[in-house]
């Protein structure tokens, strides 16, 4: 196998880590929902909480594409 | 090739290049449209504050939340004595939300798109967490790496991991927003790129384009959500790595 081939094959595998962040942001927002049914009172003012929780786990995700794009576009 | 997903995010000088003390400086659309988002900030905000009336117009209700939102998230993260880091919060969000709302109409180029802009804007917060941490507490800032009662014999490490996630923030910070208006804006160029190739192929091709032309409208409703979003994200990001330089012992 070459090496630009091998290259790509790289970048697709990589980039199954953004699966990961996908369950991460899943949970965090599957928990604010169910926790927000049983106390509705609370929610609001824990929306944002939720959303840095989202943002952190999504920034996770989003190094994995950084080093697919790495490995497609840098020699 | 015309559905090169990449294409929309080439660089392209406008006026220029100048040859300025050994250095090529040039006018390129970027500079464009980050002149374009100012401008418009700037046009909203003074026609909402044109003539402030007791029962607000629509633009001014539109200025009033932008800015009570900003307000109540400085207020809640950062406490009464951050009241000096509103200016700063507000335009950070207000550049992030009108560069990435502008992104979304066609032919517009996205400024944040690009790692350096938004690179640039999170090594400025960071270093200025840092900048205002040593002003306000001295040496006694850099306990934000020394966490409260942990036993000695694990403190190395946890200090080690703390410097590092540190280090890393502005990293997350940057990337976090390129990530994501790269990718979306991507996506949105690959299935409209599917549209255009099945319907060059007859009429079987024109029923087959209803599915990826379906789902370029949702996604472009989903952009929209998610350029207000990160614009919010990474507005209360500053405010909670600000938060580290107002009360650094956690």
């Amino acid at each position: 196998m070459d090496a630009s081939a091998a290259k790509l094959i790289g970048a697709g595998i990589a980039c199954i880590g953004m699966g990961g962040a996908g369950i991460g942001v899943g949970l965090i927002f599957g928990n604010y929902l169910s926790g927000a049914l049983r106390n509705p009172a609370a929610a609001g003012a824990q929306f944002t909480n939720a959303l840095i929780g989202a943002a952190l786990a999504e920034g996770l995700g989003i190094f994995s594409l950084v080093v697919a794009l790495l490995l497609l576009f840098v020699s | 090739m015309a559905n090169d997903p990449i294409h929309q995010f080439r660089i392209h000088d406008i006026a220029g290049p100048w040859n300025i003390a050994g250095y090529e400086i040039s006018f390129t659309n970027s500079a464009l449209f980050m002149g374009i988002t100012v401008g418009t900030i700037t046009l909203i905000l003074f026609l909402a504050t044109l003539r402030g009336s007791l029962v607000p117009s629509r633009l001014q209700s539109v200025g009033e939340m932008w800015y009570g939102l900003i307000d109540n998230m400085v207020k809640n993260v950062l406490g009464e004595e951050g009241r000096q880091f509103f200016p700063l919060v507000f335009s950070l969000f207000s550049f992030v939300l009108v560069a990435n709302m502008l992104g979304m109409f066609p032919y517009f180029f996205t400024v944040t798109s690009h790692v350096i802009v938004t690179a640039s804007l999170a090594v400025f917060v960071v270093g200025l967490v840092v900048v205002v941490g040593i002003y306000k507490h001295g040496l006694g800032w850099f306990k934000l790496f020394v966490p409260h009662g942990v036993p000695l014999a694990i403190l190395p490490v946890i200090s080690l991991i703390e410097f590092i996630s540190f280090l890393s923030r502005p990293i997350s910070l940057g990337l976090r927003l390129f990530g994501n208006m790269l990718a979306g804006h991507i996506v949105l160029k690959v299935f409209a790129g599917f549209v255009v190739s099945l319907t060059a192929l007859g009429v079987g091709g024109i029923l087959g384009a209803i599915a990826p032309m379906a789902m370029a409208v949702a996604l472009t409703a989903l952009e929209f959500l998610v350029a207000g979003l990160q614009a919010f994200v990474f507005a209360i990001l500053t405010c909670v790595y600000l938060n580290d330089a107002l009360h650094p012992s956690h």
